[in-house]
């Protein structure tokens, strides 16, 4: 392992990783290997998790070649240093802030989005000039092995290397210096990530999961709120890290809720949701019976069949369901949905902040100062108000936790700061030493308050202009100093053209006269 | 009664006769006898200001525009008492207490409450086709319990301008001063809270074992200025809660000097830098590399620019600090024997005073050049090129800042290019750090995190992305809906090609 990892770094110390071209180019070979092999990569996530064609292509393939258009559109603009402020002492100086690779990247993906959860985090370390090492799910392990065979065929093989293995191999891995970590999965796995990264003071960007908590307001369009939520839901069989965990609403809507989920669920996925080709299944026997677990003592409006042989679990309503039983102390990662009745959004709001932070938080309501209230009154990593799920294909937003549901983020331009080193540059010249004696001893006090002045204003060109004028100010007081006898000889001639130029209309015919007068005695 | 219940200043004085216990200002219990009791207290403490922030009392703009201009009163009603402080600690002078602590906090208050509202506005992004009717945004939050851990060499400036990102950001915070530097510790204990709200912000005092204590509890952000060793402790300490870390740490500072050099120049901004604060500076240039040549013409520049700026006995002159304590003295002590002494080498256990010194003829594997001196000395190791000098560089740990002295632009464009720091500075010293526009953090071993400014804020905030829609248009959402066929699939991938990145119409 730590020979592998060698020689990645190696790799990247070459600077191969580092041209713009270069970046790009391997992004577009990133595309053409998900255009050209799209079938090989959908057979082997629905091997995994039976996710259909359409699903498998919708769900992942379309965030990621989304994803590789921005950023081959954006990254140009990216890598360019941005200029900063300067101060007095500096002004001729040149300052800026320098996006600079990491180095070698770990990347841990997740098994319930094989593909996305893998790929969008390396598009990002490809586009910020990284070497990256990934370790796709061991869970997901027909998505892990054709990712193993296919990214060595279309990108660098010595820059990015696909390392698979479980549980044993992963602790090897982690033993091993990198530059960055970002790893996706549970919050248990994610603080043995953080402990062993720093051994090493390796920066870390988790992405964890949560109880994202669904808020249905009596002043909505319940129809379309059921919709959207069991869309979200039941979406990749509930496994779904941003998935709407539970639901809080008054216990009046208990039911209508209940009768539309139920409806939305018949037109989804038909009479026969066993049947239905667009319905997955529970990714292994380990979360099947944990899931089957969750249901035990409970209320169930619908659903609740299960069958083992093919971890089936059907979509699952649970309606007054006490705060305390166990589906609601984990993630339920699963077709569940509890509903557990509240009397009021503060009263949600309060329930909500009792818990650990969530991933997500969705609001459904038309009442614009409620749905104020309670994104100023909770904290969660993103907001989503009358919809779920939405924002995660938003790559202009940051995705990310935070508290327990994760910390740092990324997608779009996001993904590149995140495996970015901000590097602040600032490049003087050997000229002007004279204004550095300032800061050298011996001191006195003068010298600390012209350091104080100089060090600390800060220069906006609007300031900029100031200061030329008072320069100029100074220029032309000297200036009066130095000339001052012939300005006074000369002072009604100057007078008389300031007067002039300032009040034509006056001065037409008077003018002249005065004039020649002041020609006469300046011959003298 | 002013204490506050469980720092040490207040224990120090609850101990004396007269007064027996009982309710500190903000009410929490106070045993003066067991020392177990002023842990507990710790707890009590992180409540209170957890019950704060949970109350949303720190969030408005104007909440967090009185604690930051309490800041800059404290910075001013207690000038006299800090220069002071940081006399007795570091024998500071002046001008440098000016320049690096008064100057810089004062700068980073200011421009806080002059860009707050700002700073703090929603931050507008793109939308997609399938969210043109919505409103996308970051929402800059606060995180809520910040820790804050200062070191010593630096105790007003590290104190300050990351408490003024972390108030400014609309946290509580609890800040941990520097044991080391005791009497700006006492001066930060006894002060600071008066003009602070007692509510958002309280002071914990202690040594290692304090703070090992403190960092069992859970906070929401970690900020910590000081060693890599240490900052490995709080990493670990912080992973069981999963609380996101910045870690300031330090390194050694490489210093390239071209053969192409003004020698008095390059002397003059080198010297500078290294003695600053006696060397105590986690930016400072940590060793020279060049040629034997330009040695041999830095030496004499070298020794003229110490001279000048020193006297001839830099032991007397007001312009030198000491260094902070016997154990440091003593570890650099012991670095005065690597190489051999070219100037300076002196030094005085009595009032922990070591010469301005530079070392020549020093080996890679001596203890100088494994560890981060820290101090007024400043090794001149050889390279033969600027090649040699890159590898060199690139064979250590990535260090927090990098010199390169040339007057070829070429030279100084190639080390920034090849080489990795948290800050580079071209023919000068971290004149880089007093830009608040420009962000101050390391990266690799040097520490990870950046602040100074508004990236102090952005680091105090949590970026919440935010998406509000609309109820309408079900209609066209309902592609996104299964049962799915061919035909949705198909609507999809047009509207993607309409825009790249539309795929949010799912």
């Amino acid at each position: 392992m730590e020979h592998q990892v060698q020689r990645v770094r190696d790799a990247f110390l070459s600077g191969r990783s580092r041209p713009l071209r270069f970046r790009l180019q391997q992004l577009e070979a990133l595309r053409r290997m998900l255009q050209e092999r799209e079938k090989d990569i959908v057979a082997a996530i629905g091997a995994d998790l039976r996710k259909s064609e359409f699903n498998a292509y919708i769900q992942e393939f379309l965030t990621l070649l989304g994803e590789i258009d921005l950023v081959l559109e954006k990254l140009p603009e990216w890598v360019k240093a941005t200029p900063a402020k300067k101060n007095m002492l500096i002004m001729l100086d040149e300052a800026y802030i320098q996006p600079e690779p990491l180095g070698v990247v770990l990347i841990i993906g997740a098994w319930n989005y094989p593909l996305v959860l893998l790929i969008q985090p390396l598009i990002g370390a490809i586009a910020a000039g990284n070497a990256v090492i990934m370790k796709p799910s061991e869970v997901s392990e027909n998505t892990a092995k054709i990712l193993a065979k296919l990214l060595p065929q279309y990108l660098d093989q010595d820059l990015y290397v696909v390392v698979n293995g479980g549980v044993e191999e992963t602790t090897e891995l982690l033993k091993q210096q990198f530059d960055h970590i970002l790893y996706t999965g549970n919050t248990m796995v994610g603080k043995i990530i953080m402990e062993a990264a720093a051994k090493h003071l390796t920066p870390v960007t988790l992405e964890l999961g949560g109880k994202s908590p669904c808020y249905v307001d009596r002043d909505c369009d319940l129809d379309v709120a059921c919709r959207r939520i069991a869309w979200g839901k039941y979406m990749n069989c509930g496994q779904t890290c941003v998935a709407p965990d539970y639901i809080l609403c008054e216990s009046s809507l208990q039911n209508q809720i209940v009768q539309k989920v139920k409806e939305t669920v018949k037109e989804f996925y038909g009479e026969n949701i066993k049947e239905s080709p667009d319905y997955e299944r529970i990714i292994n026997l380990r979360h099947f019976k944990r899931i089957l677990s969750l249901l035990e003592g409970q209320k169930i409006a619908f659903g609740g069949e299960t069958d083992e042989a093919t971890r089936y679990v059907a979509p699952t309503v649970l309606i007054d369901v006490d705060p305390e039983s166990k589906v609601m102390q984990e993630e339920i990662f699963g077709p569940i949905l509890p509903i557990v009745s509240v009397k009021n959004a503060e009263e949600a709001i309060r329930f909500i902040n009792e818990r650990e932070k969530p991933l997500a938080f969705y609001v459904f309501s038309h009442n614009d100062k409620l749905v104020k209230r309670m994104i100023e009154g909770t904290s969660s990593g993103a907001v989503t108000v009358n919809d779920v799920v939405v924002h995660f294909m938003l790559n202009s937003l940051p995705f990310g936790g935070v508290g327990s549901s994760g910390m740092g983020a990324y997608h779009g331009k996001h993904s590149f700061d995140t495996f970015s080193h901000q590097r602040s540059c600032l490049l003087r010249n050997f000229k002007r030493e004279f204004v550095n004696k300032l800061r050298y001893p011996p001191n006195s006090q003068s010298k600390v308050d012209w350091a104080k002045f100089v060090l600390l204003k800060q220069f906006s060109k609007g300031k900029l202009g100031l200061l030329l004028l008072t320069f100029l100010g100074a220029v032309v007081a000297v200036l009066v100093k130095k000339y001052q006898a012939v300005l006074r000889r000369k002072a009604l001639l100057i007078f008389l053209a300031v007067h002039r130029l300032c009040c034509p209309m006056n001065s037409r015919f008077q003018a002249p006269a005065l004039l020649r007068v002041r020609l006469d005695t300046s011959e003298e | 009664m002013h204490f506050c219940g469980f720092c040490r200043g207040c224990y120090e004085r609850a101990k004396k006769p007269g007064w027996g216990g009982g309710r500190c200002e903000h009410g929490s219990p106070w045993h003066p006898r067991a020392e177990a009791c002023r842990m507990d207290s710790v707890g009590d403490t992180l409540q209170r200001l957890r019950e704060t922030f949970s109350a949303g009392r720190t969030r408005p703009a104007e909440f967090r525009a009185t604690q930051l201009e309490g800041l800059g009163r404290f910075l001013r009603d207690n000038k006299q008492l800090l220069q002071e402080a940081l006399a007795r600690d570091l024998r500071k002078p002046d001008f440098e207490a000016e320049v690096s602590e008064f100057s810089m906090a004062q700068h980073e208050i200011h421009l806080a409450l002059r860009n707050l509202r700002a700073w703090m506005k929603d931050e507008k992004v793109p939308r997609s086709l399938g969210t043109q009717l919505d409103r996308a945004f970051i929402r800059k939050e606060p995180f809520g319990l910040v820790l804050i851990i200062v070191p010593w060499n630096y105790p007003l400036n590290l104190t300050l301008v990351p408490l003024v990102g972390a108030l400014a950001a609309g946290n509580c915070v609890v800040l941990k001063p520097s044991e080391i530097s005791k009497n700006m510790e006492q001066v930060l204990a006894e002060v600071l809270p008066r003009y602070l709200d007692q509510s958002c912000f309280a002071m914990v005092l202690g040594g290692p074992e304090e703070t090992g204590q403190l960092l069992e509890h859970r906070f929401d952000y970690i900020f910590f200025t000081g060693s890599p060793r240490v900052g490995r402790i709080v990493m670990t300490a912080a992973a069981k809660h999963l609380t996101p870390v910045t870690l300031e740490l330090g390194g050694k500072n490489p210093c390239y000097v071209d053969d192409n050099c003004d020698p008095e120049t390059v002397a003059n901004r080198v010297a500078f830098f290294r003695y600053f604060n006696t060397g105590q500076t986690c930016v400072a240039p940590d060793y020279v590399l060049c040629s034997p040549e330009m040695q041999e013409r830095l030496l004499p520049a070298l020794q003229s620019t110490i001279a000048r700026f020193f006297g001839e006995d830099p032991r007397s002159s007001p312009n030198l600090g000491r260094i902070i304590n016997d154990k440091h003295f003593q570890r650099l002590q012991g670095l005065l024997g690597c190489g051999r002494v070219a100037i300076g080498g002196q030094s005085d256990q009595s009032d922990r005073y070591i010469a301005p010194t530079v070392l020549v003829d020093v080996q890679e594997t001596e203890p100088v050049m494994q560890e981060e001196i820290f101090g007024p000395i400043l090794p001149i190791v050889n390279v033969r090129s600027l090649d040699e000098a890159i590898d060199f560089i690139n064979r250590r740990e990535k260090p927090l800042a990098l010199y390169a002295f040339s007057k070829s632009s070429e030279v100084v464009k190639q080390v920034l290019a090849r080489t990795s720091s948290g800050g580079f500075c071209g023919n000068d010293g971290f004149m880089h750090v007093s830009l608040a526009s420009l962000p101050f953090g390391g990266v690799g071993a040097s520490g990870m995190g950046r602040y100074h400014g508004k990236f102090s804020f952005d680091t105090f905030s949590h970026h919440r992305a935010c998406l509000l829609r609309s109820q309408g248009m079900e209609k066209v959402y309902s592609i996104r809906y299964p049962p799915y066929t061919p035909r949705n699939l198909r609507m999809l991938l047009v509207a993607m090609e309409t825009r790249s990145c539309s795929c949010t119409l799912l």
